[in-house]
């Protein structure tokens, strides 16, 4: 399926994804990020149950220094 | 003497409030803000690099969320959306988090705050549950109308964002701190440790300040000028300046006992 993520589209072989897969398949377990999935916030503790379907789009978001 | 910052009910021994970004690294970031004794750091909101240096060290890694009172900002927002959006996936981030630094940015080159559009992101905040810290102009009705709204500080620029021109207008932050019944911060302007002391003894609660450490010539240095300065001049408030007087005729030295 294929997925909008942080503006850009990237396509993943399974047709069967959750948000807890997507970040493990992106390499980002155990990072602080918060998500929002077609304009919600998925909670981390949804992240198992959560499931995505072709064209959702996706932000995946972390701090950095700032002002 | 106990003299602490309370924002939003929890208190603070620091009141100078540091900025995260434009350090040359972590390891700088993190000695310069051991050196400003900060206890409140902001941190901007950003989307996660995909695919690329999966491994890399994060802020997070050099400052410890459980060490520091974290201080999500709104940078780079120009609309009360995007700011309430970004604000409310810092909440996510960090673990249901209410304390947040508003900006609503108006412009680009001067990066002046668009008031209106701060206002608005203000209330959506509040009523959201959120202790909003809202960067405002030195405008002593919108301050006002902020408090109002139930920020929990106020704080103006001294001058423009990343400028170092100092404190301005004195007499707006003035008129703002007289009439507050929150804490009332300098956010932006500051450039060098006297302006920081100058906000100090004007009567401000505290002082948040990024590019002035970071783009020192030795930051860690002017960390360590910043925290003095601060606490300088919040002393000198304390202590109760003397009045001006253009004319002394009231030297320091007896005036008896000369020898003639």
């Amino acid at each position: 399926m294929q997925l909008i993520i942080n503006g850009k589209s990237r396509d993943f072989e399974s047709a069967n994804l959750s948000v807890a897969d997507l970040v493990s398949a992106l390499k980002l377990e155990g990072k602080r990020l918060a998500v929002e999935w077609n304009g919600e916030i998925v909670p981390r503790s949804r992240f198992f149950e959560t499931q995505l379907s072709d064209g959702d789009k996706l932000e995946i978001v972390g701090a950095v220094g700032g002002g | 003497m106990s003299d602490l910052l309370n924002i939003a009910g929890k208190h603070y021994q620091s009141r100078l409030l540091v900025g995260t970004g434009k350090y040359a690294d972590f390891a700088q970031t993190r000695a310069a803000i051991d050196a400003s004794g900060a206890e409140i750091i902001t941190v901007a909101i950003r989307r996660t690099n995909i695919g690329q240096n999966a491994g890399e060290p994060s802020l997070l890694d050099f400052l410890p969320p459980e060490e520091f009172t974290y201080l999500p900002n709104t940078a780079g927002c120009y609309s009360a959306d995007d700011a309430v959006r970004t604000l409310r996936l810092a909440r996510e981030l960090l673990d249901g988090h209410k304390l947040v630094k508003l900006e609503v940015l108006g412009d680009p080159n001067t990066l002046y705050p668009n008031m209106i559009e701060t206002l608005d992101a203000a209330k959506t905040l509040v009523k959201d549950g959120f202790d909003v810290m809202v960067y405002c102009s030195d405008d002593p009705i919108i301050a006002k109308q902020l408090e109002d709204i139930g920020c929990c500080a106020v704080m103006p620029l001294a001058s423009l964002i990343g400028s170092g021109m100092g404190i301005l207008n004195p007499w707006n932050l003035q008129i703002i701190i007289e009439n507050a019944k929150v804490p009332v911060l300098v956010d932006a302007g500051v450039g060098t440790a006297s302006d920081a002391a100058i906000a100090m003894e004007l009567g401000c609660q505290g002082v948040l300040m990024n590019t002035a450490i970071a783009a020192a010539r030795d930051p860690v240095l002017m960390a360590a000028a910043m925290k003095k300065a601060v606490e300088a001049g919040r002393e000198a408030y304390l202590a109760g300046r003397m009045p001006k007087k253009l004319y002394s005729a009231s030297p320091s030295s007896p005036t008896t006992g000369l020898i003639t």
